[in-house]
């Protein structure tokens, strides 16, 4: 039988498994987490039971990381380490392919303000992950604060672990008014009506939900005690004389998303406006390697599903299997992607932001960079790129590879921001575990 | 599960995740920055900005919020750049 790889075991990377399977071929569905499911479908780990059955033909191969993607032969090596996650005595494997299939998916994008390194500062995510995974609330009183729709879901599950919520401040338009637009609704139906949902919970639980507003603060000593709140202009900037105080225990930002670039970057996969570029095929540049889901585009869950049935059709296809057109998956990966580009028209992340830091605010979170000494760094010497920028301020060059920072310091310092997803280690590992030799990955099968 | 919290036996879910387990006990920080010795705890919650490290089993810079718990499983607060021991 062929074999597809892919990598992510999201909504799009469990679709292009079940898709490629079904159309006969063996598959390595690879994840670093314990349980299928990505963010989205992310499962109560504290339950005793998997929820999602793969295909026959799927192997899982969880608590896996991949940690480098090299060219071999006709298609890609795959380097990796299985087991407890940054444990010292992890498998080390190896496997190679020639139908690979990426769906590595996305996190959550940070802003720099005054105080957002205190713990209590949360991103979106993190808070949604942790209250659906480990049914655990960040906080007592917590305040939301961001731009787009994901705010919606994550409000919803702090209240269903019990925490209260202080407010949603969403910097850019209402979510609500946005719902309205004609386009918007018909081509994303189902979200419409989910968002329209995570709506009515707010307002049954009087969760106060402000447009144009965000965190411009959090203060406390060694934890967040309370933020200071702001509202802003239509380019974000912050309307003085509008900052509230507001007690709080934890805070929660999430201003869009960044894709998780680095293996289709190894790969040489061309971007095209910080996405992985993929034809209707969801076909990457490089022969043998297809994309699916945030990767390519930030359009949420139904999008991300389409996408992967379309890629996991398609690197079947690449291996000889014969596989029918998926019109049903094309024509929602078209209606998708029109809700998608609203979406991304509606939330963008404003170039206003970069007033909010202050000169001690940290940009680099773990080489504790402060923007002062990031905009000397740039002052003083010759910047050209996103290497040379690293060098001079080391921004970015800490323990998350620029993941959380990069796109800020770029912003800020005025270079592109693509350098940053080249990683030629795609995770990092310990000194000793570059030393291991790696025995091909044999599947069960 | 037993596990052990900075000396302390801490009694553990199965699934569990160091920074749900410390989260839990109401715990927000247990890592000191390199450099300003500065207090972090969970930040992205998701395995990307490695702020959460932690100490387990005597190995320093283990993401909590990725790490699932094990019976026995020894954890600790880490103070800025740590050596194995």
């Amino acid at each position: 039988m062929k074999e597809v790889v892919v990598v992510g075991a999201g909504p799009a990377g469990m679709a292009a498994a079940d898709a490629a399977a079904k159309a006969g071929c063996r598959v390595l569905l690879i994840d670093s987490a314990a349980r299928l499911g990505g963010q989205y479908h992310r499962q109560d780990s504290l339950l005793d039971k998997e929820k999602f059955t793969p295909h026959r033909n799927v192997e899982r191969l969880t608590e896996t990381t991949v940690t480098a993607l090299e060219p071999v032969g006709p298609g890609h090596r795959l380097h990796l380490r299985t087991g407890p996650a940054d444990g010292p005595q992890r498998t080390a494997r190896y496997v190679d392919t020639a139908a690979l299939v990426l769906a590595t998916g996305a996190h959550d994008r940070a802003l720099p303000f005054p105080g957002w390194d205190l713990p209590g500062v949360y991103t979106a995510g993190a808070a949604q992950a942790l209250a659906k995974g480990q049914r655990v609330a960040v906080g007592k009183r917590v305040l939301l604060a961001g731009t787009g729709p994901f705010l919606l879901p994550v409000a919803a599950s702090l209240l269903d672990v019990g925490a209260r919520i202080a407010g949603v401040l969403e910097a850019n338009g209402a979510v609500a008014g946005w719902l309205r637009t004609p386009s918007a609704v018909f081509a994303g139906r189902r979200k419409t009506a989910e968002l329209a949902g995570y709506l009515r919970t707010l307002a049954a639980h009087r969760v106060p939900y402000r447009a144009r507003s965000t965190v411009l603060a959090a203060h406390g000593r060694d934890r967040v005690e309370a933020v200071t709140t702001a509202r802003l202009d239509h380019g974000w900037r912050v309307r003085r004389g509008t900052e509230r105080r507001v007690e709080v225990d934890a805070v929660c930002a999430g201003f869009g998303f960044v894709p998780q670039l680095e293996l289709a970057v190894s790969a040489g996969c061309v971007l095209a406006d910080g996405f992985v570029a993929v034809n209707t095929a969801q076909a990457t540049s490089v022969p043998g390697v297809f994309a699916a889901g945030e990767l390519t585009g930030v359009g949420g869950a139904d999008l991300a599903a389409a996408e992967g049935t379309v890629a996991g059709l398609a690197a079947a296809c690449s291996l000889g299997a014969p596989v029918d057109v998926p019109r049903r998956a094309l024509r929602r990966v078209r209606a998708g992607r029109v809700f998608a580009e609203g979406l991304g028209r509606a939330y963008p992340v404003r170039a206003g932001w970069r007033t909010w830091p202050d000169d001690e605010t940290l940009v680099c979170r773990c080489e504790e960079v402060t923007c002062r000494e990031l905009r000397e760094s740039v002052e003083r010497r010759d910047v050209l790129g996103v290497r040379s920028l690293k060098l001079v301020s080391r921004a970015g060059l800490g323990m998350c590879q620029g993941r959380i920072c990069g796109r800020n310091v770029a912003e800020l310092a005025g270079v592109p921001s693509d350098g940053f997803a080249r990683r030629p280690l795609a995770a990092p590992i310990r000194l000793g575990e570059l030393s291991d030799v790696e025995s091909p990955w044999e599947g069960k099968a | 599960m037993n596990v052990e919290v900075d000396g302390h036996p801490v009694d553990a879910r199965p699934g569990q995740t160091v920074a749900g387990l410390l989260l839990a006990l109401g715990r927000t920080s247990w890592r000191s920055t390199r450099n300003g010795g500065k207090p972090r705890g969970v930040f992205c919650g998701i395995g990307v900005c490695f702020d959460c490290l932690v100490v387990v089993n005597g190995v320093p810079d283990v993401r909590a919020c990725q790490r699932l718990l094990a019976e026995g499983d020894a954890v600790r607060t880490q103070h800025g750049a740590e050596l194995p021991s």
